[in-house]
């Protein structure tokens, strides 16, 4: 900075080579003027925001004013004696265990058995991809209908292999694993896509001196395809990571995360903390927890990723 | 051979009947909203269409639910954010991709951090700034906070790296400066690469639903997501379900005609996404 003040001033005195100077004071600037218009908005809706959300979690609001009051861990004790919380947690973490291993191994399945090419394939790849294309308050809409007890699409089939009626989003036992379906139903065409890629990238000659060996289709698959499809399932799961922790339409939309709790994810209760009970210090000290995990998450992808990259080179 | 092939019939019949329980309920949906008003009979959950099409549930969904509203308040969101977004990640891709200068692969990975930090988890501090800037219930408030895209940056520095040297140095003897070399040399040879984040960027501000719901309060601002979400609440007593399908027919039928004419570009540009989420 002072070394550029300097320059500055001596460019003032000096006349003819103030041009030159000034040419090069501006290609040593823009550099970050292309980056200012990115890293402005970045700061305001990233890096600002947890800094702020961190501040707020250490602030109450007094009642009946408008003023808050530094009140330490207090919203952070508060949020763990909350039983809504940690139920959410709960609820998250048999959420990603419902979800996550499934839908991973539903995409793998899907890859497989529909990684030639043809166009009946590609029909059928093309119709698993549909739902994670659309919104998921779309999705959640529809299986709205579909999950109605007595007239909904499940209960009208299900009903004529004469299956017993089941309240799919009105029993606390059932709704969460009902959300379960839905996601697992959206994502694992997704992950599809990724295990497709994934499988081109196998070296042949690999499989052809395995199936040599004598190894059949589930050993083949055990013992070389799998191990070798690592990068893809370490970089699949952290996207599926992901979205166990910023998903949470479905819940909006079908269950208010009842009955009972049962549904409520940890950023419905954010949301819910926020927009509706306006407890902003405690949604705030909800966010610091989230916004941690998802921090732990990202080094740990990082690295994951930084391997992946090595294995691909 | 022979019990290879019996194999792979058994997994193509396997496949081809988790592929269509996999898309009743997409079925249900082309069926059920072109019924014509049964008053939420049983079969409703027909996916057979023995009946004679019928319009009326659309015209019905347009009328009520004013969607001719929200698609274009979710179109100006969509695409807006798009706008700004180009240039943003252009100038910072090619910041990253063609100058050196200090501090560049710190403010890399300032960048790159950003994918993590996906906006839903930050909504609270997030909506307290939008209010902050007095840009509470407007649509700009909804797309400010994705005007600058790390996951687009990322992508044009990758795109712009893959182009050779050579034709800028031309451009810059024949004493271009560096914007027109951006825009007439580098921008249309980065086409595919804009391509892909277009397409990525559109499906998930189209789809996005809870960041709107939390900025937007007025019924006449709503978008698409919010708009159904209230119809689809709302529907839950009036069992008007052949309205509903409808409605949630409009909602997804551009994405799907979307891929339908990208599908190549779609399938890539959606591996590219991964981190988006």
């Amino acid at each position: 900075m002072t070394s550029i003040v300097a320059q500055a001033q001596a460019v003032a005195v000096d006349g003819p080579s103030r041009r030159t100077l000034r040419t090069r004071l501006a290609r040593r600037w823009w550099p970050y003027l292309l980056l200012a218009p990115s890293l402005v908005f970045l700061a305001a809706f990233t890096y600002w925001p947890i800094g702020r959300v961190l501040w707020d979690s250490f602030y109450d609001k007094v009642h009946g004013e408008h003023t808050t009051r530094f009140v330490g861990f207090g919203n952070y004790v508060e949020l763990f004696k909350d039983e809504a919380f940690r139920q959410s947690v709960l609820n998250n973490i048999v959420y990603a265990i419902g979800t996550v291993p499934l839908s991973m191994a539903l995409a793998l399945l899907f890859a497989l058995a529909l990684q030639r090419s043809g166009r009946l394939n590609a029909v059928m790849r093309a119709l698993l991809l549909f739902p994670s294309m659309i919104p998921l308050v779309a999705a959640a809409s529809l299986f709205f209908f579909i999950f109605l007890p007595g007239v909904g699409l499940f209960d009208y089939y299900l009903g004529k292999f004469g299956l017993p009626v089941v309240n799919w989003v009105g029993d606390p036992d059932v709704a969460l694993w009902s959300l379960i379906g839905i996601t697992v139903w959206k994502n694992a065409g997704y992950y599809m896509l990724f295990y497709l890629a994934g499988l081109q990238t196998l070296p042949s000659e690999v499989l052809e001196a395995a199936t040599i060996d004598g190894a059949n289709g589930w050993q083949r698959l055990r013992h070389v395809v799998v191990p070798l499809l690592a990068p893809t399932t370490s970089f699949v799961l952290v996207i599926a990571l992901i979205n166990v922790l910023t998903q949470v339409d479905h819940v909006i939309v079908l269950t208010h995360g009842g009955p009972a709790n049962s549904t409520k994810l940890v950023l419905y209760y954010i949301f819910e903390q926020a927009h509706e009970n306006f407890a902003y210090g405690r949604a705030a000290a909800a966010s610091v927890v989230s916004v941690s995990v998802l921090l732990a998450l990202s080094i740990f992808s990082l690295k994951t990723m930084e391997r992946g990259a090595h294995a691909a080179s | 051979m022979r019990p290879l092939k019996r194999t792979s019939l058994i997994v193509g019949g396997l496949m081809l009947v988790t592929v269509f329980l996999w898309s009743t309920p997409f079925i249900w949906t082309l069926v059920a909203s072109f019924r014509p008003d049964s008053g939420g009979g049983i079969d409703m959950a027909s996916l057979w269409p023995d009946y004679k099409p019928t319009w009326a549930n659309f015209a019905e969904a347009f009328e009520s639910g004013d969607f001719a509203v929200y698609y274009l308040n979710t179109a100006i969101v969509a695409f807006g954010i798009l706008v700004v977004q180009i240039v943003t990640i252009s100038l910072a891709g090619y910041a990253f991709a063609r100058l050196s200068f200090p501090g560049r692969d710190f403010i890399f990975y300032v960048f790159l951090l950003q994918l993590m930090l996906v906006p839903p988890i930050l909504i609270v501090p997030n909506l307290s700034m939008i209010v902050d800037l007095g840009l509470y219930d407007t649509l700009l408030g909804v797309m400010l906070p994705y005007f600058a895209s790390a996951f687009g940056t990322f992508l044009m520095r990758q795109t712009f790296r893959q182009i050779p040297r050579d034709f800028e140095e031309a451009a810059t003897i024949d004493g271009a400066h560096w914007w027109q070399v951006l825009w007439h040399v580098l921008l249309p040879m980065a086409k595919p690469g804009l391509v892909a984040f277009s397409l990525v960027s559109l499906m998930a501000h189209w789809n996005e639903f809870l960041w709107p719901l939390m900025v937007l309060n007025d019924p006449s601002n709503q978008t698409l997501t919010v708009g159904l979400a209230a119809f689809s609440m709302g529907t839950e007593g009036g069992k008007e379900w052949g309205l509903l399908a409808a409605g949630t027919l409009l909602v997804m039928f551009p994405l799907l005609a979307l891929f339908a004419v990208f599908q190549r570009q779609f399938v890539n540009s959606f591996m590219f996404s991964g981190l988006k989420g």
